[in-house]
C-alpha cells in the first residue's frame, strides 16, 4: 500500500513555501522510486508552523513542520515516512496542543481531508446534513436552524434562522441564496480557509439553504484577493454538478438547487450585504437603504438569504447532528463555536474554534503564545478595521458577542490582531480613518466626507495644533458618523478611533514628531510621512 | 496570469458576447477584459453599453467604482503590498518604505520601465504570517524587506 505523505494547498502554506517543498518531496520519492502518494490538503490552521508535512502511519497522521526544500532530503533519510523521529517532527498532529485544545465543528475535515476528493469529503461525514434535510420539511430545517442559535458570523451577529424564516415565508417566483466571501477585514481568513480546504461544507450548506426556503439557484461573492478560494470553488462546484449535488437533481431528490462563484473587485464595501448585492447585480457597490431587508427584496429584487461563509459552513454540521448539539456549544445568546483567528504580532498565528466564551487573554497567551517579536503586548483589535483597540487590562474579556458590546467593542467575525508595544495608536486611529475615506462607497455624506476631514483632524492633534480643540471635534465627528452614516463602515469607524483615545490617551499627547521623521526607521508604526501624499486621495 | 494581449476589438466583443446574457454581466465582463487585455480599455466602454443596455456613464461609474480595474495597462509585475492592521503590526509600513524606495515609486504607481506596478492592498487574509504581499497572483508571507528584495530580484531576472 501506498504511503499517504499531506502537503497543504492552502494560499497561507503555499505563501511560504508549501509548493516548493511538495516538488521537492515528489522529486525525492520519484529518485529513491518510493511508492508514496502526495495529497495536496487543507491548512490545520497552525500557520507558524507551515508548511505542515503529515505522514500517515499506523499510529495516526505525523506531523513535521515547518518545512523548507532544505530539510526534504533529510526528512526522507531519517525516515520520516514510517514517522520516524527529526528534529522538525512535532508528534501526532491530533496531540499538537493548540489543535488537542481546540472543538472544530465547522472545521472539522479542514486540513484532513483532499479539498476536492468528494469521496473523501463524504467519508468524513460529508453530506449527511443535506440527506438529514431531505427528509425533513422546509419549516423543519429552518426550525433546526433556528434552535442551533446560530448568528450571523461575518460580524453582525444576526440570527440565521430569522433570517431564513423570512426569506422561507415571502412568496416569490424566485429566490437566491447568496454567500458573503468578501472577507475583507484585516485578521481574518477563515472564510478563506475553509473555501480552499472543504469547499464541498459551503455547497452543502447553501443547498440546504435553499431547499429550506425554496431556492434554486444561489451564488458565491469572493473577493478578487482570494484567487485560490476562486479557483477551489470554481472545480468543487463543478465536480458537485458532476456527481449530483447539483443542478435540477439534488442527490436524487427532485429538487433543484445551481451555483455559481463570482468574484469581487477590490472594494471593502461590498462586504457590506447590500453592496454585495449590487455588486452581483453588475452594478457599482453602493449600499442600498433598508427596509427592504434583503430576505424581503434581495438579488434581482427577490427574496434573498445572505449569509457568511462560516454560517452557511456551519449549517452542514447542524443539520446532521441537530440544532440541540450545536446550541449545547457555547455562553449567553452566543451559541456553538466561534472561528478566532488569531494574527498580526502573535508567536503561534492561526485558526481556533473553540466554543463562544474562550478569553481574549487564553486565545493570546494559551493558544498564541504572546507576540511575535517577544516585546510586551499593547493592544489588541478585535472585529477587523471596524472594531475597537483593546489594552491589556480588558484581556480577561470572554469572546462573546454581548461581552464586547458591554466594553464598546465588536466581536465581528473573531479576527484578533496583536500589536506589541512599538504600536502608536495615533496612527492607528488615523489610519481608521484614512481607510474609511479610502473604502466609502460614497453615497452617504458623513462617510464620505466625514473620513476624510477625520484624517485631517487627527493629523492636527498629532501635529499638536491645537490639541484640546481637536480632539473635541474629532468627538464630534465620531458622533455624527455613528449616528448618521448608513451602514456599519461609517458607524462603526468612530470604535477604533475612540477607543484608541479612550485607552490610549498618552499616544495622543505626544510630542509633535519631527519633519524628517520616518525615513528608515524599523518600526512601522511611527506616525509616518509616506501617506499624507498618497496618490488614492 | 498569462501574459495580457494587445487591445483587440474584435475579440473584445467575442468575449463580451459570451457573457452578456449572464445575469448581473457587468464584473465578469470586466474581469475578462482585464484578464485579456491587462486593463479596459476607453473603447470597450460603448461596446459593453451597448451589449447590457447601459449608458455609457453607467459602464464608466463601474469601472472607476472597484479598485481592480485598470484605465491603462500596468507594468510587467505587478507587487500588491498589504497595508491593513495584521502586516502592519509586523512591520509592512517599514517594507513598503523599503520598495518604495528601491523602485522610485510611491504605491499605486508604475515604474518608469514599466517593469513594476506596486499597488496598496487592504488584506490578503494571510494575517498569521504578515506582511503578506502578492506578486503576479501569487500570495508570500512573512515579507521583510530582505524578501521583497529577493522577489523583486527574482522577478527581474525572470524578466
Amino acid at each position: 500500500m501506498s504511503v499517504k505523505v499531506y502537503i497543504p494547498c492552502d494560499a497561507a502554506a503555499v505563501s511560504v513555501g508549501a509548493d516548493a517543498v511538495a516538488k521537492s518531496v515528489a522529486a525525492e520519492i520519484a529518485s529513491r522510486r518510493l511508492n508514496v502518494t502526495i495529497v495536496r490538503n487543507g491548512s490545520r490552521g497552525m500557520f507558524w508552523l507551515e508548511p505542515l508535512v503529515e505522514v500517515e502511519t499506523p499510529q495516526g497522521r505525523i506531523a513535521y513542520g515547518p518545512v523548507s526544500v532544505d530539510s526534504v532530503a533529510s526528512l526522507f533519510d531519517a525516515g520520516f515516512l514510517e514517522g520516524k523521529t527529526h528534529p522538525l517532527c512535532l508528534g501526532p498532529t491530533e496531540e499538537i496542543p493548540f489543535l488537542k485544545n481546540q472543538e472544530r465543528l465547522t472545521f472539522a475535515r479542514c486540513g484532513i481531508t483532499d479539498p476536492l476528493s468528494l469521496s473523501d469529503y463524504m467519508s468524513h461525514g460529508g453530506y449527511r446534513g443535506l440527506e438529514r434535510a431531505l427528509k425533513l420539511s422546509p419549516e423543519a430545517i429552518v426550525e433546526e436552524v433556528t434552535v442551533s442559535g446560530l448568528r450571523g458570523r461575518g460580524g453582525a451577529g444576526f440570527p440565521t434562522g430569522i433570517k431564513w424564516r423570512t426569506v422561507l415565508n415571502t412568496q416569490a417566483d424566485r429566490k437566491y441564496i447568496v454567500c458573503n466571501a468578501d472577507e475583507g477585514d484585516s485578521g481574518t481568513y477563515a472564510d478563506r480557509m475553509i473555501m480552499e480546504g472543504d469547499p464541498f461544507v459551503l455547497i452543502e450548506g447553501m443547498t440546504i439553504a435553499g431547499i429550506a426556503v425554496g431556492a434554486t439557484s444561489g451564488y458565491i461573492y469572493v473577493r478578487s484577493e482570494y484567487p485560490h478560494a476562486f479557483r477551489a470553488l470554481k472545480r468543487a462546484i463543478a465536480i458537485a454538478y458532476d456527481k449530483g449535488y447539483l443542478g435540477e437533481n439534488v442527490a436524487g431528490s427532485g429538487k433543484r438547487f445551481d451555483l455559481d462563484v463570482r468574484l469581487g473587485a477590490g472594494a471593502y464595501i461590498c462586504g457590506e450585504e447590500t453592496s454585495l448585492l449590487e455588486s452581483l447585480e453588475g452594478k457599482r457597490g453602493q449600499i442600498r437603504f433598508k427596509p427592504p431587508l434583503p430576505a424581503i427584496e434581495g438579488l434581482f429584487g427577490k427574496p434573498t438569504v445572505i449569509n457568511n461563509v462560516i454560517s452557511l459552513s456551519s449549517v452542514p454540521i447542524i443539520l446532521h447532528k441537530g440544532g440541540e448539539y450545536y446550541k449545547n456549544f457555547g455562553m449567553g445568546k452566543s451559541r456553538g463555536t466561534l472561528t478566532i483567528q488569531l494574527a498580526g504580532n502573535i508567536k503561534r498565528g492561526g485558526l481556533v474554534e473553540k466554543a463562544f466564551g474562550l478569553s481574549l487573554r487564553e486565545a493570546i497567551y494559551d493558544f498564541g503564545g504572546g507576540t511575535a517579536s517577544g516585546r510586551p503586548l499593547r493592544a489588541v483589535q478585535v472585529g477587523g478595521p471596524l472594531g475597537a483597540y483593546f489594552p491589556e487590562s480588558l484581556l480577561d474579556t470572554p469572546l462573546d458577542y454581548e461581552a464586547f458590546a458591554e466594553r464598546k467593542g465588536m466581536l465581528g467575525h473573531g479576527g484578533v490582531v496583536v500589536f506589541d508595544d512599538t504600536v502608536d495608536l495615533a496612527h492607528q486611529a488615523r489610519f481608521a480613518m484614512e481607510f474609511c475615506a479610502v473604502e466609502s462607497c460614497g453615497k452617504c455624506t458623513p462617510c464620505r466626507v466625514g473620513s476624510t476631514r477625520g484624517v485631517e483632524v487627527i493629523d492636527r492633534i498629532i501635529a499638536d495644533q491645537n490639541r484640546a480643540e481637536n480632539l473635541e471635534l474629532l468627538d464630534d465627528l465620531c458622533a455624527v458618523l455613528t449616528d448618521g452614516s448608513l451602514c456599519a463602515l461609517g458607524g462603526l469607524i468612530p470604535y477604533p478611533v475612540q477607543s484608541a483615545i479612550r485607552h490610549f490617551p498618552e499616544d495622543f499627547h505626544k510630542p509633535a514628531p519631527s519633519p524628517d521623521n520616518g525615513s528608515g526607521k524599523v518600526s512601522a508604526n511611527v506616525p509616518g510621512k509616506v501617506e499624507e501624499t498618497r496618490p488614492w486621495h | 496570469m498569462g501574459k495580457p494581449k494587445a487591445w483587440d476589438a474584435d475579440r473584445a466583443s467575442t468575449l463580451i458576447k459570451e457573457q452578456e446574457s449572464v445575469p448581473g454581466a457587468l464584473l465578469p465582463i470586466l474581469h475578462t477584459l482585464q484578464d485579456e487585455f491587462g486593463y479596459i480599455d476607453k473603447a470597450a466602454i460603448p461596446m459593453i453599453a451597448d451589449a447590457l443596455n447601459l449608458s455609457h456613464a453607467e459602464v464608466h461609474g463601474v469601472i472607476s467604482f472597484y479598485h481592480d480595474f485598470r484605465h491603462a495597462p500596468a507594468g510587467k509585475h505587478v507587487l500588491k503590498m498589504c497595508r491593513a492592521e495584521a502586516c502592519q503590526s509586523m512591520g509592512c509600513e517599514g517594507t513598503i518604505r523599503h520598495v518604495e524606495e528601491r523602485l522610485g515609486v510611491r504605491l499605486g504607481e508604475t515604474t518608469g520601465d514599466r517593469s513594476f506596478t506596486v499597488d496598496a492592498v487592504y488584506c490578503l487574509g494571510n494575517c498569521a504570517l504578515s506582511p503578506a504581499v502578492m506578486l503576479d497572483g501569487k500570495l508570500y508571507g512573512r515579507v521583510s524587506r530582505e524578501v521583497a528584495d529577493f522577489l523583486i530580484d527574482s522577478a527581474q531576472r525572470h524578466a
